[in-house]
C-alpha cells in the first residue's frame, strides 16, 4: 500500500525560456516584432497604437474610431469587409484600452494573401459611414444603460474616476458623450493615430519570410505619416481615501473595490510589489480568498491586482459580497492589510508563493500568442526581455523582510479609496 | 488532429494520454459523468455544490489547493448539466502530485462539516453575483421550465432555487459521492510534456487500489416533443426590453446537432451574419442579437436572445426575428454562404489545437459520449452537411411549435 498522507517528490521550476521576439523594420520604419512558433499553419497579427490628443470633451473619440474601422472604406461596404474576411475564416478584433487601439488579424497561413488586402483597406481608407455611425451610437446606449445597472460596473466606473478624474482612465462615460462623436472626429483621430509614425506590429504563429515581405509589401509603403499627434500624458496625485457610497436598496450584494495610486512596471519595486499582490489576493489560495470566501463564505470571489498603465500603476481589491457582509468583509480586508504591515510572512507561505508564481509564469508561456503577449507587456512599456530576468529572479529570492517593507511602504488602508455600490 | 493513447485500469477508470512536447506544463483533466441532470428535482444545484466541496479535503490531503500550488501548479473545475469537470494544470516535473491529489479524492472525500456550511454560503453568494443580482440575470431560470416540462434540463445547474442549495445535507453529499464519484464513473486525460508509459505507471500507483465503485446508470425522463408554442411575459426592472426564444435541437451526438450549430453560424456569427445584419444594419430593429446552442448531450436548445432598439414595440421585434429564421426554411442558403460558415469552423478548430487545456476537456468530453476520436472528426462533420441538410433542419426547427418565447420587459 502507498503512505498517500507523504506528499511526492517535487521540483522548484529552473528553465524558464522564453521565446523572444525578433525585430525588423518595414521600409517606411514600421517596427515589426516576429514571434515564429507553434505547428499550426495559423497567424496572428496585431497593429497597436498609441491613444493620442486625449480631449475630455470629446471623450470617446478614441473609441469610435476604432470601433468603427472595420465598418466601410472608400472600395468596401461594411457588409462587404465582414463577408469577405468572415468567408476565409479569418477574425477581425478591433480593441480599445486606456493607452493603445489596436487591430487584430487572425488568419489561416493559407488564407493570408487573399486577407490582407481588406485589412490594408481598413487600416489605410477607412471612411467612418455616418449611418454605422448612427449604429453604433444607438446600440451602445442601450448597452450603456444595462451596464449601469449593474453594481461591478457602477463601482468600478467610480473607483476609476476618483483615482485618475477626467482622464482617459477615469472619464465616467455617459449617454450623451455618445451624442457628442461626429464623424469629422473621427475622420481627424484616423488621420492623426492609424498612422506609420504611431504603429507597432507584432506577428506571431507561423511567420516565415513570405509572410514578413507581404506585410512589408502592404504596410511598408504607400501609408502616408505624420507627425501631428501629442501622445497621452498624465499625472496623478495620491489618493485621499475618500469614501464613495452608491445606494441601491433592492440589492442582494454589494460590490467593493478600493485601492490606491502605485508604481506601474517600469519601476524597480513593482515585481516585488506582484508578488506581494499575489500573497494578498492574486491567487485561489490568497489570504483573501482564504478568509473571505473559504472561512466566512461571504464572497464567490475576491481578489487584488497590481495593474499597470503608461502613465500610472494602481492597486485594487475588488469583491461582489453579500449585502448583510459588507461591512464585516470592509473590516477584514483592512486586517489583512495591516497583518502584512505589521508581520513577516511565514516561511511556508513564502515558498509556496515563490512556487506558485514560477510554475504560473512558465504555464502562461503555452503558444506562440502567449509568447507575444509577454513581448507586448514589456514593450508597450519600455522596458526589454531584461525585466524577465529581473522578475523571476526576484520571485526566486525575494524575502519576507522585504516584502514587509514593501507593504509599508505602498499599502495604506487609510489612504485607499473606497467604493461600494448596494448596501453597507 | 488531436492524438492520444487510451487504458483502463483494473477498476475500470479509463485514462487517455495526448504526448504534446511543444510545452513545459502537464495537464490533468478528470471528469465524472454526473451533471445537473443526475439530480432530483427537489434537490438542484446539488452537482455543483458537490463540485466545491472536492476542493474541502480529502481523506489523507487536508488541502487540495495548497500543495499543488507549492508545486506551481493551478487548477479549476466547473459543472454542467451534462458533467462535472476538474482540470491541474502544473510543470510536467512535478506530474506526480496531481496524481496523488487527484487519486486522495477520488478515494474518499474528508467529508468535513465546516466545508459544507462554508461552500453553500458560497454557493449562495455565486447564486447571487450571477443570476439574482444581475439585470436579467435570471432568464435561463425562466426560459429551461419553459422549454423542458419533463427532462432534468429544466434547471440550470445553479439550481432552481437557494433554498435547495441551503438544505443540502452532509448525508446527501456522502450518498452522492458514492454514487458517481468512482473510478468507473470517471474519464482522466494527462496531456502535455508526458510520456504514456510514465502516465500508466503513475495510473496504477495512484489509482489502481481505488475500488471501482458502480456503475452509474443514467435513465433520465424524455422531453416529450413540443405540440404548442409557448409563451411567458415577465416583467422586471430592467432598463430595456428583451426576447428570448428557445427552439428543440438534437443532441451533441446527432449529425443534426451539427447542421442546428451550422444554423446558428448563419444567423450569428460574425458581423455578416443574417440576425445581425437584417435586424440590427439594415432595419435597425434591434441593438443586440444573438442565436447560441446550448451543445448538450441530450437534445438541446438554440436559444435566440435580442434587445429591440429603442421605440420597436415587442411585436414588431418578435415578428422580424422570425421573418429571418423562416427565410432559412424557405429557401436553400446560397452555397458561398454555407462554405463561409464553414471556413470558419474549419479555422476555429485549427486556433483550439493551441491550447492543451481545451484539447484534454475535450478528448474526456468526446470520450464520455461515447469515443474520444469523434473530436477529431468534428471537422468532417460539419463539412459534410450540405444546403438541402440546413433547409429540412431549418423547416423542423423553425416552428412555432418547437418554441418557447420569453418576453423580458422593463416595467419602466
Amino acid at each position: 500500500m502507498i503512505n498517500r498522507t507523504i506528499a511526492p517528490e517535487f521540483k522548484q521550476i529552473e528553465e524558464i525560456s522564453l521565446i523572444q521576439a525578433s525585430p525588423r523594420l518595414l521600409d517606411n520604419g514600421i517596427k515589426l516584432f516576429i514571434v515564429d512558433a507553434g505547428e499550426q499553419e495559423l497567424v496572428r497579427i496585431e497593429f497597436i497604437f498609441r491613444n493620442v490628443n486625449w480631449d475630455v470633451l470629446r471623450p470617446l473619440q478614441a473609441y469610435a474610431t476604432n470601433a468603427l474601422l472595420i465598418e466601410g472604406t472608400s472600395k468596401r461596404s461594411s457588409f462587404q469587409i465582414s463577408d469577405s474576411i468572415d468567408s476565409y475564416g479569418a477574425f477581425v478584433q478591433p480593441e480599445y484600452s486606456f493607452d493603445y487601439s489596436s487591430f487584430t488579424l487572425y488568419t489561416l497561413s493559407k488564407h493570408l494573401n487573399a486577407v490582407l488586402p481588406i485589412i490594408k483597406d481598413i487600416l489605410t481608407d477607412a471612411v467612418f459611414p455616418p449611418e454605422e455611425l448612427d449604429t453604433l451610437i444607438r446600440n451602445q446606449k442601450q448597452k450603456l444603460l444595462v451596464s449601469l445597472e449593474k453594481n461591478d460596473v457602477v463601482t468600478r466606473r467610480v473607483f476609476n474616476h476618483s483615482l485618475f478624474g477626467d482622464t482617459i482612465y477615469g472619464h465616467l462615460v455617459v449617454a450623451e458623450d455618445y451624442d457628442s462623436i461626429d464623424r469629422e472626429q473621427l475622420l481627424e483621430y484616423y488621420k492623426r493615430a492609424y498612422q506609420p509614425n504611431n504603429c507597432t506590429i507584432i506577428a506571431s504563429g507561423k511567420v516565415d519570410n513570405h509572410t514578413v515581405s507581404k506585410i512589408n509589401s502592404f504596410f511598408g509603403s504607400e501609408w502616408s505619416a505624420n507627425d501631428d499627434f501629442v501622445v497621452n500624458s498624465f499625472q496623478f496625485s495620491e489618493t485621499l481615501g475618500s469614501t464613495l457610497y452608491t445606494e441601491k436598496p433592492d440589492s442582494l450584494q454589494s460590490a467593493i473595490r478600493l485601492g490606491q495610486i502605485s508604481v506601474s512596471r517600469t519601476h524597480p519595486d513593482f515585481p516585488g510589489l506582484q508578488f506581494l499582490n499575489t500573497v494578498l489576493g492574486g491567487y485561489f489560495g490568497s489570504r483573501l480568498m482564504a478568509n473571505i470566501r473559504e472561512d466566512k463564505g461571504y464572497t464567490y470571489g475576491i481578489g487584488s491586482a497590481q495593474v499597470s498603465l503608461l502613465n500610472a500603476g494602481y492597486f485594487l481589491i475588488a469583491s461582489e459580497v453579500g449585502a448583510d457582509v459588507c461591512s464585516s468583509t470592509m473590516a477584514e480586508i483592512e486586517k489583512e492589510i495591516n497583518l502584512l504591515r505589521t508581520e513577516l510572512i511565514p516561511h511556508d507561505e513564502l515558498e509556496l508563493v515563490r512556487n506558485y508564481m514560477l510554475g504560473s509564469f512558465l504555464g502562461s508561456l503555452e503558444n506562440a500568442f502567449s509568447h507575444a503577449e509577454k513581448f507586448k507587456s514589456i514593450f508597450l512599456s519600455g522596458l526589454d526581455y531584461d525585466y524577465y530576468t529581473r522578475y523571476i529572479q526576484v520571485i526566486k529570492e525575494i524575502s519576507s523582510e522585504d516584502l514587509l517593507s514593501l507593504a509599508n511602504k505602498y499599502w495604506h488602508f487609510d489612504r485607499f479609496n473606497k467604493v461600494i455600490t448596494g448596501k453597507k | 488532429m488531436v492524438k492520444f493513447d487510451r487504458f483502463t485500469l483494473d477498476n475500470g477508470l479509463t485514462v487517455l494520454v495526448h504526448e504534446d512536447p511543444t510545452t513545459p506544463m502537464a495537464v490533468v483533466n478528470t471528469l465524472y459523468d454526473v451533471g445537473a441532470r443526475d439530480e432530483n428535482p427537489s434537490q438542484t444545484g446539488f452537482a455543483h455544490l458537490f463540485e466545491h466541496l472536492m476542493f474541502g479535503g480529502s481523506l489523507h490531503i487536508p488541502s487540495y489547493d495548497e500543495p499543488l500550488q507549492r508545486v506551481g501548479g493551478e487548477n479549476n473545475a466547473f459543472t454542467s448539466n451534462d458533467i462535472t469537470n476538474y482540470y491541474v494544470t502544473l510543470p510536467a516535473v512535478n506530474l506526480e502530485t496531481a496524481f496523488w491529489l487527484e487519486s486522495d479524492r477520488m478515494l474518499s472525500l474528508a467529508f468535513s462539516d465546516k466545508s459544507l456550511e462554508v461552500q453553500r454560503n458560497v454557493v449562495c453568494e455565486e447564486f447571487k453575483q450571477r443570476y439574482l443580482n444581475q439585470p436579467y440575470g435570471d432568464v435561463m431560470l425562466k426560459l429551461r421550465p419553459l422549454a423542458y416540462t419533463m427532462h432534468p434540463y429544466s434547471w440550470p445547474t445553479i439550481g432552481k432555487e437557494l433554498a435547495h442549495i441551503e438544505e443540502a445535507r452532509m448525508e446527501d453529499v456522502k450518498a452522492f459521492f458514492k454514487k458517481h464519484y468512482s473510478p468507473v464513473n470517471a474519464i482522466m486525460v494527462v496531456g502535455g510534456a508526458v510520456k504514456t508509459a510514465d502516465v500508466e505507471r503513475l495510473a496504477k500507483k495512484w489509482f489502481g487500489d481505488i475500488p471501482s465503485g458502480e456503475k452509474y446508470n443514467r435513465n433520465l425522463p424524455m422531453e416529450p416533443i413540443q405540440l404548442e408554442p409557448r409563451r411567458l411575459v415577465h416583467y422586471a426592472d430592467v432598463p430595456v426590453n428583451a426576447i428570448y426564444i428557445a427552439l428543440h435541437v438534437p443532441a451533441k451526438n446527432d449529425q443534426g446537432y451539427y447542421e442546428a450549430d451550422l444554423i446558428g453560424d448563419l444567423l450569428s456569427r460574425g458581423n455578416s451574419s443574417r440576425l445581425y445584419k437584417s435586424l440590427i444594419k439594415d432595419r435597425k430593429l434591434f441593438t443586440d442579437i444573438n442565436a447560441s446552442l446550448t451543445g448538450s448531450s441530450d437534445p438541446g436548445l438554440m436559444i435566440i436572445d435580442g434587445r429591440p432598439s429603442e421605440g420597436v414595440t415587442i411585436e414588431e421585434a418578435e415578428a422580424a426575428i422570425w421573418e429571418v429564421l423562416k427565410q432559412l426554411s424557405e429557401e436553400p442558403v446560397p452555397e458561398t454562404e454555407l462554405d463561409k460558415v464553414k471556413n470558419k469552423i474549419e479555422s476555429t478548430m485549427v486556433f483550439a489545437e493551441m491550447s492543451l487545456l481545451d484539447k484534454a476537456m475535450n478528448l474526456a468530453y468526446f470520450e464520455v459520449l461515447g469515443d474520444a476520436e469523434a473530436l477529431n472528426k468534428e471537422t468532417e462533420r460539419y463539412l459534410k452537411v450540405s444546403s438541402e441538410d440546413i433547409q429540412r433542419r431549418a423547416q423542423s426547427i423553425f416552428r412555432k411549435e418547437n418554441s418557447s418565447t420569453l418576453l423580458y420587459l422593463s416595467n419602466s
